[in-house]
């Protein structure tokens, strides 16, 4: 089967979901299987990184990379698969945008190793042991991956050639990009494989008028599932979101969290979101205005839920970080 | 740090606080000419975007100003710039920017004096606060073993 197509996958900063996600087009996998050889999948299949470095240079034909991109390892693995794929799909959101992992981009290193090996109250660790870079072990030297400060998008590091956006995405658009590669007809270099407009375009709730007098969370409130959820005071960020999804979140009575990014022409997802949101409150107090925005928990988080990394802020400005960073200069 | 010269961006809409700036200007009312200023139509064209582009295009301070409450030429165009200032603040903060960077007043069209005094403080008030440098710069400067291709293990 000289003739098979060869394909990669590969996980970074993420949660696993997106490997899930390539057995949702459930028995469509056999086909997948028939056109394909799978020569890297950390999650199902054996091969190792000598492996993928024993191949020739563009000998994989797509690579999948998804996950975020938090320490060299998944640096270095991605520009691995980059040299030796003639594709490189950015596969979910954490590829796209840096997705759930970014958002520690409103954190630093130092604070989140705080965090998870001393603050949490399920941790115990008297003796104060952090990860190191470099262990002594009598049989050698042991090492983990550099943790970066900032988590990055795929494209950061690698040139991708097409970008499959969702948390995870769709089995038809995993589809849509599988046969598009196996009938060589490709679209342009750079390619969103999704839609162009917001998800409201597909949204068929009613939407009239949106004036709110609060935000409510989804769990607060038993939403009207005819209604468009701005309307009812519930954040959906379907507005500022690429369609393509087929609101399937909307479908089952959820808000869209933004998983597939900003539309075209939308440079900043989150600062989009925020002025959608703070305009919508039908009150010209301004004292009313700052409690109510100020009750929302977690306003950032919210707005840059999947998009930290591809935002036009990036990250925090960290005030210990900041001399080395003016000394820089 | 000596000879720094903050960089102040501030948009003005065009009936009230722009004018009040021309007005500062044509009666000689001296402020810092770090107010770079971009002229809108109305505050209510003022997006979130164009603020943390400012930012991270390496503005150290950014000046919102429209008419008083009430005298917006369309009415509302200042009710909501002024909500997505609240909501910039909040997102402002979470970005590390201290507060005194970012600034939204009301200033009429004869509020000459009032426009001199809000650009001269929010320049010193930043002034003080020092430079903040481009995002691009920032990131690469955390993460310099990302920059340089440093030794990677694992």
């Amino acid at each position: 089967m000289a003739d098979k197509l060869k394909f990669a996958f590969y996980w970074n900063a993420s949660c696993g979901g997106c490997e899930v996600a390539v057995l949702d087009i459930h028995e469509k996998i056999l086909d997948v299987a028939a056109i394909a050889d799978i020569l890297m999948w950390p999650v199902a299949m054996d091969f190792k990184e000598e492996d993928v470095e024993a191949l020739p240079d563009q000998h994989i034909d797509v690579a999948f990379i998804n996950g975020g991109i938090r320490n060299s390892e998944n640096k270095k693995m991605s520009q691995l698969l980059r040299q030796k794929s003639k594709y490189v799909v950015a596969f979910g959101a954490c590829a796209n945008f840096g997705g759930i992992p970014a958002l520690a981009n409103f954190h630093h290193k130092e604070s989140i190793f705080d965090r998870v090996y001393s603050e949490t109250p399920s941790t115990v660790n008297p003796e104060g042991v952090w990860p190191q870079e470099i262990t002594e072990v009598p049989e050698g030297e042991l090492s983990l991956p550099t943790f970066f400060n900032t988590v990055y998008m795929l494209a950061e590091v690698v040139d991708v050639d097409y970008y499959l956006p969702g948390c995870p995405p769709p089995p038809d658009l995993i589809l849509a990009a599988v046969e598009a590669i196996a009938s060589g007809n490709l679209p342009p270099r750079g390619t969103v494989i999704a839609g162009e407009k917001s998800v409201c375009h597909s949204c068929d709730r009613v939407k009239e008028e949106k004036k709110v007098t609060g935000f409510r969370r989804i769990h607060e409130v038993i939403p009207d599932p005819e209604r468009c959820f701005l309307e009812q005071g519930i954040i959906c960020a379907g507005s500022v979101t690429r369609d393509g999804c087929g609101t399937r979140c909307l479908n089952v009575d959820m808000p869209c969290r933004g998983c597939f990014g900003a539309p075209e022409g939308v440079i900043d997802q989150g600062a989009q979101l925020l002025s959608t949101l703070t305009t919508l409150l039908d009150t010209d107090d301004l004292e009313e205005v700052r409690s109510i925005i100020g009750s929302i928990p977690d306003l950032s988080g919210y707005l840059y839920r999947f998009t930290l990394s591809d935002s036009l802020m990036k990250r925090r400005i960290v005030a210990e970080l900041k001399d080395k960073e003016v000394a820089s200069h | 740090m000596n000879g720094y010269e903050p960089k102040i961006v501030a948009f003005l809409c065009n009936w009230c606080s722009y004018t009040a700036a021309d007005t500062a200007g044509t009666a000689r009312r001296k402020y810092p000419a770090n107010v770079n200023v971009i002229r809108i139509m109305c505050t209510g064209r003022m997006e979130p975007t164009f603020v943390f582009k400012a930012f991270a295009e390496g503005a150290d301070g950014v000046l919102i100003s429209g008419c008083h409450p009430g005298e917006c030429h369309y009415l509302t165009g200042n009710y909501k710039a002024y909500k997505r200032s609240v909501g910039l603040e909040q997102v402002l903060s979470d970005f590390g920017i201290e507060p005194e960077r970012f600034k939204m007043t009301f200033i009429s069209a004869s509020e000459a004096d009032k426009f001199a005094s809000v650009a001269t403080e929010i320049t010193e008030t930043v002034r003080k606060l020092g430079p903040l440098g481009k995002v691009r710069d920032r990131v690469k400067s955390y993460d310099e073993v990302f920059v340089t291709g440093g030794e990677v293990s694992g």
